[in-house]
């Protein structure tokens, strides 16, 4: 191998490959997925997000959740994903196509969330998760978000989103001075609404799971 | 060899064959002085770094209290500090000095208007650092190996096209007849990577691509900078020193073909592995699959090649600090390539997917095999451009022993504690939060190894240091080895 150019070729060629074969052909076959329309439900899913959820998307990617917190349900039957009760079916690559950036994730040092907002309904329970996770999950390695909430004093009324401290952790943690209370910050706000704006609960004809043909059976 | 030939040396042509040579690498050598000085020292500073950032992210894993209150150093965020320091402050720096030193001297070839490459060197290093405070402010980008913000990418962009262009500009001024295999793989990374990396900007941020076919080339780059960025210069490092070091030629010319082309052609596909049973089409997940199998086929021939070579010449470990390092890196290669080349198997990913085994096996590829690579390409490079011998074997020691051991047992700790949290994963009937609590104790292991590690470096840094402020010794020094060989024991002072 002493020709230059024939060594540019192979090498170029060998790239143009795999580009044309995991990036070109991928995007050609479904890179303009649409939505499904649901004739039963009359209307089309998935659901286009809100615009707080949007903005707690950008808090989610700026944090760096998805190091610890994958956004994706495997088959029943590979892994526990749906035992675990991570998600009622396994996801598909329509239930993606309105994110602009998607998350899938690669780590699950923390559980699955592509549908924690079918499973906890409560924003309260989120809001103390991200201001301590001691609070809601004893034994957790997940970092508190402290820094995404304001301890300040009560102006008028107590906000409607004041973080609900057990009283002997908000002794403990120096935060019951009367008159003061514990928000969320605009950015913990958007957060959670992003949360509990992920689910898939939808039907989609692709993301039934596959059964095998019955051995002696006709159609499937 | 004393300054002023003696009389015999001018008449005898003898002497010529060795002589001339010399000079002439000398002279290429010293071409390169300065733009290679100049990557390898940042690399240095950015391998401090991206080892402060991985300690406080790995204490953070299993004390999220520590360091709590600063929002700049949430895990995810010094997560990504440190990988983007290590992967393109070290690592790539490293490289750039590694492929610029290499190019030269195997094209027998002076390196030409050295100052576009020290202007591409500051371009890299200001990109790398704006991107990485970009990333601790709070704009990462969340792709994984891509996190580094919009703003800071055209400027790494640029400088690569001025390194890329200015190794093929030395190639083409090549004077050797022979095109030695390193500087295929040479070639062929510094083509691959500017490639991948716009591509992946470009379908990703500034244009992204819908839904999960981002995944897809978020992990066909990925995957791509180890297998077609990393993997080659590492293995151009290894094709160069272990002959070089040992004084005698690889051992089969057809087998370094053979593993070359093969490493093309099924490396590109290998990335698809890491989103098996994700939401992608099943078609390319089995093409990924099928791909990172077909790696044992360069691994092995490459392994074989390696090991042929060093056979008969294992007591050479015991004095060449260069040699050492190199050989426990290409060991390591063959070590994690077939690892990964098992991970891709659906009943075995259906287990390691998602756990710390990845980590473990990401940190086996990029420290135990490429890092270690270039650790022991610095050895031999530095004195050469310097014209000094490194100060302390002792340091050398140190630097081998915690950083071997460190590594060594960060992999196996992180993969038997992967596989253990794989398995409980996938027991639906043990709580999650179990299965955290379960890998805390090998995540405590993990930050022992990091400052074994850590140690490693510091012992490295004060020896690069030391080298830099030593005096250079007049007349003819011998290299730095572990120990005196017999050979020079015996052999009679020039």
């Amino acid at each position: 191998m002493n020709k230059g150019p024939l060594i540019f070729l192979g090498v170029f060629l060998t790239l143009a490959f795999s580009w044309v074969g995991v990036v070109l052909t991928n995007q050609i076959q479904y890179g303009s997925l649409t939505p499904y329309y649901d004739q039963a439900e009359g209307k089309t899913f998935p659901d286009k997000p809100t615009g707080l959820a949007s903005r707690g998307r950008l808090v989610y990617q700026d944090l760096g959740c998805l190091y610890c917190h994958s956004q994706q349900v495997r088959r029943p039957g590979f892994g526990a994903d749906t035992e675990r009760g991570w998600g009622a079916r396994q996801s598909v690559a329509r239930d993606y196509i309105y994110e602009p950036r998607v998350f899938l994730g690669t780590m699950r040092t923390g559980p699955d969330l592509r549908n924690i907002g079918a499973r906890q309904l409560s924003s309260d329970w989120h809001y103390l998760h991200l201001y301590d996770p001691q609070l809601t999950s004893p034994g957790s390695i997940m970092p508190p978000f402290r820094f995404l909430y304001e301890y300040r004093r009560v102006v008028g009324e107590r906000s409607p989103l004041a973080v609900k401290l057990p009283a002997d952790y908000a002794k403990q943690h120096g935060l019951d001075r009367p008159g003061y209370e514990l928000v969320p910050g605009p950015r913990a706000e958007a957060l959670v609404a992003y949360l509990m704006s992920l689910k898939d609960t939808y039907e989609f004809p692709e993301a039934r799971p596959y059964l095998p043909p019955k051995k002696g059976g006709g159609a499937k | 060899m004393a300054s002023t030939p003696s009389l015999a040396a001018s008449i005898n042509p003898a002497t010529l064959p060795d002589d001339v040579p010399r000079a002439e690498l000398s002279a290429i050598d010293a071409s390169t002085k300065w733009p290679v000085m100049l990557f390898l020292l940042s690399s240095l500073a950015w391998l401090l770094l991206g080892t402060v950032f991985a300690l406080i992210s790995s204490v953070k894993m299993h004390t999220p209290e520590f360091l709590g209150n600063y929002e700049w150093l949430t895990f995810g965020r010094a997560r990504s500090a440190h990988l983007n320091a290590v992967i393109y402050g070290w690592s790539t720096n490293a490289a750039f000095a590694v492929a610029f030193w290499l190019m030269a001297r195997l094209s027998r070839a002076c390196l030409r208007h050295a100052g576009v490459l020290i202007a591409a060197a500051c371009l890299w290093n200001l990109g790398v650092t704006i991107g990485i405070v970009g990333i601790l402010a709070g704009d990462s980008t969340s792709i994984e190996w891509l996190e580094m913000p919009p703003y800071a990418t055209p400027l790494l962009f640029v400088a690569y096209a001025l390194v890329g262009a200015w190794a093929i500009i030395t190639f083409r001024f090549r004077k050797a007849e022979h095109v030695y295999v390193s500087q295929w793989y040479l070639l062929a990374a510094l083509f691959w990577f500017p490639w991948l990396y716009s591509i992946a900007q470009i379908m990703l941020i500034f244009e992204p691509a819908r839904g999960t076919v981002q995944a897809l080339v978020n992990w066909w780059f990925a995957h791509n900078v180890l297998g077609l960025w990393f993997t080659p210069i590492g293995l151009a490092a290894v094709y160069y020193f272990i002959p070089k070091v040992l004084g005698k030629p690889i051992h089969s010319y057809y087998l370094s073909a053979l593993g070359f082309w093969s490493l093309a052609i099924f490396y590109n596909w290998a990335g698809v592995h890491h989103l098996i049973g994700g939401p992608v089409p099943a078609w390319v997940i089995s093409a990924g699959i099928a791909a990172s199998l077909m790696m044992v086929i360069p691994v092995v021939v490459t392994a074989v090649n390696h090991h042929l070579t060093m056979v008969g010449s294992f007591g050479a470990l015991r004095y060449s600090p260069t040699l050492r390092f190199v050989v426990f890196g290409a060991v390591n290669y063959t070590l994690v390539s077939l690892t990964g080349s098992a991970m891709a198997i659906r009943s075995v990913n259906e287990i390691t997917h998602f756990t710390h085994f990845t980590v473990g096996h990401a940190h086996q590829g990029m420290y135990a095999f490429f890092t270690m690579v270039m650790f022991g390409a610095i050895y031999y490079i530095l004195p050469r451009l310097l014209l000094k011998e490194w100060p302390s074997a002792a340091l050398i020691r140190t630097h081998f022993w915690c950083v071997a051991i460190g590594v060594t047992l960060y992999w196996v700790d992180l993969e038997i504690g992967g596989w253990i949290q794989g398995l409980q994963m996938n027991n639906p009937d043990l709580p999650f939060i179990e299965v955290v609590r379960n890998t805390i104790p090998y995540l405590f292991v993990r930050s022992a190894a990091g400052l074994l590690m850590t140690v490693g470096h510091l012992a490295f840094t004060v020896n690069v240091l030391w080298m830099l402020g030593a005096r250079r010794p007049a007349g003819a020094t011998a290299p730095t080895l572990f120990r005196p060989p017999p050979a020079l024991q015996a052999a009679p002072v020039r």
